[in-house]
C-alpha cells in the first residue's frame, strides 16, 4: 500500500481536485483506493455525495476507539472508498497531541488498511500543524500543487527544507503546477523552467479550466464525468507521473 | 466496495405468477437511479455426488459470460469465500481435485472433496441486471441485483425473478431500511432459498438428496418383513443411484457406495431368516454374492491406488521414481478389472437381478406377515451377532493364525451392518455410544487384514511384473520396502488387538448394546 498526500500550506490551489481525480483514476485502473478527506471543510466528501460525519468524530478515530475501518464509506465508483471528513477534524491537532508518538499517529492508523488497499490518498487541509507533520510522516509521496509564481517556489523550498530535517523515513516530493493560465507569461516561463531545473517538479501540470471548477456542481470527478476532456488528460498525465514516483507497480489488466 | 446481499426476495405478480420487474416502493428516502447494467451469464452449479460442498455449507458455481469464466465458491450467507478465473483452461466435468487450476480455490476445496469428483448438478442462464438505489443526496447506498433465471431442463415451472439488495460499504443501515421498504411492497416475497436451491427446485431436486445411509423410517411395532422390505428397497436405491457413476468410472466412491449397499443387502438377507420367504433367500443370496464378488478386484486395486501416494512418500531407501513402474502396473491391472466390472454391471444377469428384485421387494412390502415386530426382531438379531463377536474374539490368543482375526472381522461387520440396517429404530446418541468401541475394534482388524492382503497381493504383483518384464530391479527393491512397511503395520495392529477387544467385550460395552436394543423392543 502506498500513501499519496496532496498538500500545500495555502488553500484554494487545487489540492482537493487533484486528490479526488487521482484517487478516481487509480481506482478506474484497478487499484483498490481509499481517499481520506482530512479537511473539515469536507469538499472531497461533498463531491462524492458522502455525508461529512464520522461516528465519535476525529477524537475517537485518533484515539483508536473507533476503528478507521468502520468509518469507511464506498463511493459510487468501483474500487474507490472514502473516509469522510467531519467538522470535528478542526481539532485534530489537539487529539493528535494527546497521543503517544503524536507525529506518527496517522501512519499507525493506516497500518491495518494495508491488506485492503493498494493506495491511500490523503486530502489535507491547508496549514502547517501537527496534522501536517503526521501527513508528511505517513506519506510515500507528497503531491504539492503550486500556482506558478515566484512565491510558490519559495514555499516549495521551505517545505523541502522542513522535510530534509526529518530523521529516517522521508516522503518523496512531487510539486506540480496547478491552475496554470497559459495566457500569463509568468506562468508559462516558470512552468517551462522549473521542471527542467528541479527533479521534484512534475512535467505534467493542471490548467485552470472551467470543467474542473464545475466538478463541485456535478459532484463527480471530471475524470469520471468527462474522461476524454482536456482536464482529464492532464490529470491522467499527473497520475502517471505520481504513480511511478510513489513506486506503485503498473496496473494489472482487470478481468472485465 | 459492495457487500454480501443483505436480503433476497423473489418477485411475484398479483396473480402469483413469477414477476420480472423491480417493484415500486413508497418511501421518499430512496430512489432508483436511471441507467442499468445487464449481462447474461451461463451458470453451472457443481458438487460431489454425495453433496460434500453443500453439507460443508459451501456452493460452487461456474459463471461464464462473454469470453470470461469464473469459478466462485460462496459460504452459507452467500459471502464469496474465494473465486478464480478459469481463463483458457477448459475444465471437463466431472473433474477430480487435481484437474482444477492450482490456486487458493483448489486449496480450499481439496479437504472437502477428498477423492470425490465435482459434477455439474444443475445449469441455468441468468440475465443479471444491476440498478443503483440512491438516498436523497443521490448517493448510491445499495445495488439492486435482479436475476432473471432460466433453468435447463426445468420441470416445475420457471423460477421467479430474484431481487438482492447488496449494500455498499458504510451504508448497511440505510440499505436495511430500503430492504424493509421492499418487503412491504406488493409482489415481493422474502426468498427462503438460494439461487442454487431455486434452480434445483425447478428441475425437481433438492440439495442433499443423496446419501449412502439407509433411508427407511422404521418403528418398533412395524412387521419385520415390511421393515426389511423397506431397508432392502432403500439399499437397492443406493445400488442403482451409484450404477451410472460406477460404469462411467467417475470416481472411486461410486463403486465403494455400491459395494457397501450390496454387503448390507447380504447381511440383511442373512439376518432375515424365516421372516422372508425361503425362496427369496435361496434366489438372491447367491445373486448378491455374485454382485459383491464382481466389485472386489476393482475395489481392491482402487484401495491400492488411493494409498499409493502415501506409500511412495514413506519410502526411505528407494525413491518414488523407482516405484513408478509399480504404479503403472497397478493402473493397467485396474483397467482390466474395471472392464470386467463394467461388463458385469451392464450384463443381462444384472438387469434381470434388478427387475426381479424390485418385483419381489414390492411383493414383500405389499403383504408382509404381521409377526414378528421389527423392534424385537432387530434386538434379538443384534444381540446374537454381538454374542458371536464375543465368542470369536475370546477364542483368539497370541498364537492364533491370521485367519481367526479375519473371521472375527467378518462377525464384526455383520454386527455393524445390523445396527446400521435398523438404525432408524434407535436413538442416534445411544447408537453412537454402542458403535464407538466396535468401530475401534473394526479399525484395528481392518488394518490387520488389509495389510495382510496387500502384502500377499504385492508378492503376486511382483511375480506378475517379473513375468512380463515390467519390473526393473530398483522397482522390486522399492516394492520390498513397501512389503516391510506393511509387515510393520500388521504387527502393530496385532499388538493393539487385545486392548481393543477388551474394551469392546467389557461389561460396559455389552450394557450399551443391550440398552440400544431394549429401547426399540
Amino acid at each position: 500500500m502506498k500513501v499519496i498526500a496532496t498538500y500545500n500550506i495555502k488553500g484554494g490551489v487545487g489540492k482537493t481536485s487533484t486528490a479526488v481525480n487521482i484517487a478516481y483514476l487509480a481506482a478506474s485502473q484497478g487499484y483498490r483506493a481509499l481517499l481520506w478527506d482530512l479537511d473539515p471543510q469536507a469538499a472531497a466528501s461533498f463531491l462524492f455525495r458522502v455525508r461529512p460525519k464520522v461516528k465519535g468524530g476525529g477524537k475517537a478515530l485518533i484515539a483508536g476507539k473507533r476503528p478507521v475501518d468502520d468509518a469507511i464509506k464506498a463511493t459510487d465508483f468501483e474500487n474507490l472508498d472514502l473516509l469522510p471528513a467531519d467538522f470535528t477534524y478542526r481539532h485534530l491537532d489537539l487529539h493528535l497531541d494527546s497521543e503517544r508518538k503524536s507525529a506518527t499517529r496517522l501512519r499507525s492508523l493506516l497500518t491495518p488498511l494495508r491488506r485492503q488497499y493498494d493506495l491511500v490518498v490523503l486530502d489535507c487541509p491547508p496549514s502547517i500543524s501537527l496534522l501536517s507533520e503526521n501527513v508528511l510522516h505517513a506519506a510515500d509521496l507528497l503531491l504539492v500543487p503550486l500556482i506558478p509564481t515566484t512565491l510558490s517556489v519559495r514555499t516549495l523550498d521551505q517545505l523541502t527544507g522542513f522535510i530534509d530535517g526529518f530523521d529516517g523515513r522521508r516522503p518523496e516530493i512531487l510539486a506540480f503546477f496547478s491552475m496554470m493560465d497559459r495566457r500569463k507569461r509568468l506562468h508559462l516561463r516558470i512552468a517551462a523552467e522549473l521542471p527542467a531545473e528541479r527533479k521534484d517538479v512534475a512535467t505534467a501540470y493542471i490548467p485552470a479550466l472551467s470543467a474542473i471548477e464545475r466538478m463541485s456542481e456535478q459532484r463527480t470527478p471530471v475524470t469520471a464525468a468527462a474522461p476524454r476532456s482536456q482536464a482529464s488528460r492532464h490529470y491522467l498525465e499527473l497520475w502517471q507521473e505520481a504513480r511511478a514516483r510513489a513506486g506503485l507497480p503498473p496496473a494489472q489488466p482487470t478481468a472485465d | 466496495m459492495l457487500l454480501t446481499a443483505l436480503r433476497e426476495f423473489v418477485l411475484v405478480s398479483e396473480s402469483g405468477a413469477p414477476g420480472q420487474e423491480i417493484p415500486r416502493i413508497d418511501d421518499p428516502r430512496f430512489g432508483i437511479a436511471s441507467g442499468s447494467k445487464s449481462r447474461t451469464v451461463r451458470r453451472t452449479w457443481l458438487d460431489t455426488f454425495d453433496w460434500r460442498l453443500f453439507r460443508a455449507g459451501l456452493t460452487l458455481e461456474l459463471m461464464a459470460g462473454r469470453g470470461t469464466a469464473e469459478l466462485v465458491l460462496t459460504g452459507r450467507d452467500g459471502e464469496r469465500v474465494v473465486s478464480t478465473p478459469t481463463g483458457d483452461a477448459r475444465i471437463r466435468w466431472p473433474c477430480l481435485i487435481d484437474q482444477l487450476p492450482v490456486g487458493p480455490l483448489r486449496e480450499q476445496l481439496a479437504p472437502v472433496l477428498g477423492v470425490r469428483a465435482l459434477l455439474p448438478v444443475t445449469r441455468a442462464t441468468s440475465v443479471l441486471t444491476e440498478l443503483r438505489a440512491v438516498n436523497t443526496d443521490e448517493k448510491t447506498i445499495a445495488v439492486l441485483a435482479l436475476d432473471r433465471m432460466r433453468v435447463a431442463q426445468q420441470r416445475h415451472g420457471e423460477p421467479p425473478a430474484r431481487l438482492a439488495v447488496r449494500p455498499l460499504r458504510g451504508y448497511q443501515a440505510q440499505a436495511t431500511r430500503l430492504a424493509d421498504a421492499f418487503e412491504q411492497a406488493a409482489g415481493v416475497v422474502p426468498s427462503a432459498a438460494s439461487p442454487f436451491e431455486a434452480a434445483l427446485a425447478a428441475v425437481g431436486r433438492r440439495a442433499g438428496d443423496y446419501t449412502s445411509k439407509i433411508d427407511a423410517r422404521l418403528t418398533g411395532p412395524m412387521p419385520a418383513a415390511l421393515a426389511l422390505g423397506l431397508v432392502l428397497g432403500s439399499l437397492f436405491d443406493t445400488v442403482e443411484a451409484n450404477l451410472p457413476g460406477t460404469i462411467a468410472d467417475i470416481d472411486t466412491e461410486f463403486l465403494h457406495d455400491l459395494r457397501v449397499a450390496v454387503r448390507r443387502t447380504r447381511s440383511a438377507l442373512k439376518a432375515a431368516g424365516p421372516v422372508l420367504p425361503a425362496s427369496v433367500l435361496r434366489t438372491y443370496l447367491p445373486e448378491f454374492r455374485w454382485l459383491g464378488d464382481l466389485t472386489t478386484p476393482t475395489r481392491d486395486l482402487d484401495v491400492y491406488l488411493l494409498s499409493y501416494p502415501s506409500m511412495a512418500a514413506k519410502l526411505l531407501a528407494a525413491t518414488a521414481t523407482e516405484l513408478e513402474p509399480f504404479l503403472r502396473f497397478l493402473q493397467r491391472q485396474r483397467a482390466v478389472a474395471y472392464r470386467q466390472l463394467a461388463s458385469g454391471l451392464r450384463s443381462a444377469r444384472f438387469r434381470s437381478l434388478a427387475s426381479r428384485w424390485r418385483c419381489d421387494l414390492e411383493e414383500i412390502t405389499s403383504a408382509p406377515g404381521r409377526r414378528p415386530a421389527v423392534g424385537a426382531f432387530a434386538g434379538s438379531r443384534i444381540m446374537k451377532a454381538h454374542e458371536r463377536v464375543l465368542r470369536s474374539g475370546r477364542a483368539i490368543s497370541a498364537s492364533s493364525p491370521p485367519q481367526a482375526l479375519h473371521d472375527l472381522r467378518k462377525r464384526c461387520k455383520e454386527l455393524r451392518y445390523l445396527i446400521e440396517i435398523f438404525a432408524s429404530l434407535y436413538d442416534p446418541a445411544e447408537q453412537w455410544r454402542a458403535v464407538n468401541e466396535l468401530k475401534a475394534l473394526q479399525d484395528c482388524l481392518g488394518e490387520f487384514q488389509d495389510t495382510d492382503i496387500q502384502a500377499s497381493e504385492l508378492r503376486t504383483f511382483a511375480t506378475a511384473m517379473m513375468a512380463d518384464h515390467s519390473a526393473p530391479a530398483q522397482t522390486l527393491l522399492a516394492m520390498g520396502e513397501i512389503a516391510a512397511t506393511l509387515a510393520a503395520r500388521q504387527r502393530t495392529a496385532r499388538q493393539e488387538f487385545a486392548g481393543r477387544f477388551a474394551d469392546f467385550a467389557s461389561p460396559r460395552g455389552r450394557a450399551r448394546v443391550e440398552a440400544l436394543t431394549r429401547a426399540a423392543a
